[in-house]
């Protein structure tokens, strides 16, 4: 078992620009990401951030390969995920597990809350230690037993991104992907999600990247941080390093547009 | 805000009234031996266009009147229903299933598959409908199968149609994501998880679908392309109450009556299921 989990080499996505597209003539390519490296060593909490546009949740679905890179490997758990069928990767889509940012459109609002959490694993157990794994898990983040039962819009935006949690977490994944998963939620209910997500990622030992546009947040969960500017990574370093002594314009000019709690301006 | 609260407080009796009617046409459609108050096929020369009953020299037992061969005209009009009601229900269930099945299938795996239904769509809908169910029915010849036949054959595009697009607005949602990282394979992600988030829409067109299928049914009826004259329909009805509308007006209104509030009972329940689940109203 190596110290990477995830290896991402020369990762390029363009999508064809329909807008542009001549009739009976092939739509111009944009690129999206355009040649990225980095490595994710396992048991990290790394940060991928950006203005919106900067590619951080095209990046994080090509990760999951939810979209088909143009070219480039990731390598997950040394296997490479890129260049291999839907089918042959059973092993994979239980190890990574994804956060959406709307639990109100990546939660099916036809189904229950235990049925959410319960139906992906029927694909590796049966039903009844599916139905008890998936109650384990909502009692990790916090909800109810009688939750179980309720439909997604019928509990609060915080709710609804526990449920996201125990989803991900109920599968036993080593890695999990979240993206901008508080930025639908008001401050107090962000502030609940994070803290839960991070304990849950230390208590269970579980590697992290958490796409955000909020670079306060970053600094505080994250080891590590990618900044994302036009499809390529302007800067890889420690969140430490990197909030003191940022190497690139745009970095600073993120970290600037933080905005600080002016105090004085009250009295 | 306050013109969708007026549309919601609205609804409702147009539902109710919508849906009693269409109790009634069932109602007929399912009991009509033992509603008929009379044999909706037996003539009667000494009893020909008999007025209805509040009219001089109605005859009780002959609610709307008699046509010009003395058959009951509510008796008739009552098996009529059952007519109709066959037809809504096997063509309208008969064109969803096939065209939801191929839109589901275009809108959610897409490319080639969705041009070849698009494309085969587009053609469809270029002919006029009636025109080509009078056409289709003229050559596979006449009676009841045909008649269904024919309505199932034009009228899947607009499922399709309807189908394919919701299919396509569904397949955007995360949850569709949340699917392929669970694991679960595509047929089993259309299936179990856009489907059922597709089906309010279905419901909706195949509810107006029934109403549409009630007038092609009366239009073939009406020239002669429907189950033999003989047997009571209510288009037939009209095309004879035709013939003696200036001495027997009844034998045409009543079924015309009829017709109408059947089909916009229909379009109405399905305006407002549609209106209920329409994803831009909602």
């Amino acid at each position: 078992m190596s110290e990477v989990l995830i290896a991402v080499r020369n990762l390029e996505v363009s999508l064809p620009d329909m807008a542009h597209k001549l009739p009976m003539g092939r739509a111009p390519m944009i690129h999206i990401l355009k040649g990225l490296n980095f490595d994710v060593p396992r048991g990290s909490v790394i940060g991928i951030v950006g203005e919106s546009g900067s590619g951080k949740s095209t990046l994080g679905r090509a990760i999951l390969r939810l979209i088909e890179p143009t070219a480039g490997t990731v390598i997950f758990d040394d296997e490479d995920i890129t260049h291999t069928r839907e089918k042959s990767l059973r092993g994979f889509r239980q190890k990574a597990q994804m956060i959406f940012q709307d639990p109100l459109s990546s939660l099916n609002p036809r189904h229950t809350i235990l049925g959410l959490i319960a139906a992906p694993l029927t694909l590796r157990m049966g039903r009844a230690e599916a139905r008890t794994r998936a109650a384990e898990a909502l009692e990790m983040v916090g909800l109810p037993a009688n939750f179980a039962r309720r439909y997604p819009h019928e509990i609060s935006g915080g709710q609804r991104q526990r449920v996201g949690i125990a989803r991900a977490i109920a599968q036993r994944p080593t890695f999990i992907l979240a993206d901008e998963i508080a930025s639908g939620l008001d401050v107090s209910s962000q502030a609940v999600i994070l803290s839960l997500l991070q304990d849950l990622v230390r208590d269970l030992g579980l590697t992290l990247a958490f796409i955000s546009h909020d670079l306060s947040v970053v600094r505080r969960l994250c080891d590590r941080t990618i900044v994302m500017e036009g499809g390529k990574i302007v800067e890889d370093a420690g969140t430490a390093a990197l909030f003191t002594r940022p190497s690139s314009d745009y970095t600073r000019a993120l970290i600037d547009a933080i905005p600080l709690p002016v105090v004085d301006q009250l009295w | 805000m306050a013109e969708a609260l007026q549309i919601r407080r609205r609804t409702p009796l147009r539902l109710w009234l919508s849906c009693g009617w269409l109790t009634v046409f069932f109602a007929c459609a399912i009991f009509a031996g033992p509603l008929s108050p009379q044999d909706p096929l037996a003539q009667d020369l000494l009893f020909e266009r008999l007025p209805p009953f509040w009219a001089s020299g109605a005859e009780p037992g002959f609610w709307l009147g008699t046509d010009s061969l003395g058959r009951d005209v509510l008796s008739r009009m009552i098996h009529g229903a059952r007519i109709a009601a066959i037809v809504a229900l096997v063509a309208g269930f008969g064109a969803c299933i096939i065209g939801t099945t191929l839109g589901l299938i275009a809108g959610y795996y897409r490319g080639w598959v969705d041009q070849i239904i698009s494309r085969i769509v587009d053609v469809w809908m270029s002919f006029p409908a009636v025109l080509f169910a009078i056409l289709l029915v003229a050559v596979i010849g006449t009676g009841l199968t045909s008649v269904i036949v024919a309505i199932v054959v034009i009228d899947w595009t607009r499922f399709c149609r309807v189908v394919r697009a919701e299919t396509m607005a569904q397949s955007r949602m995360d949850y569709v994501d949340s699917a392929r990282i669970a694991g679960f394979s595509r047929a089993r992600t259309l299936f179990r998880e856009v489907f059922p988030n597709v089906l309010p829409v279905i419901i909706a067109v195949l509810t107006l679908e029934m109403g549409i299928a009630v007038v092609v049914e009366a239009i073939l009826s009406f020239v002669n392309l429907s189950i033999s004259s003989d047997d009571p329909t209510w288009g037939g009805m009209i095309s004879e109450g035709r013939l003696s509308i200036h001495q027997a007006w009844w034998v045409l209104v009543f079924p015309m009556i009829t017709l109408f509030l059947t089909v916009l009972s229909f379009t109405q329940l399905g305006e407002a299921l549609r209106e209920r689940f329409d994803p831009v109203l909602r």
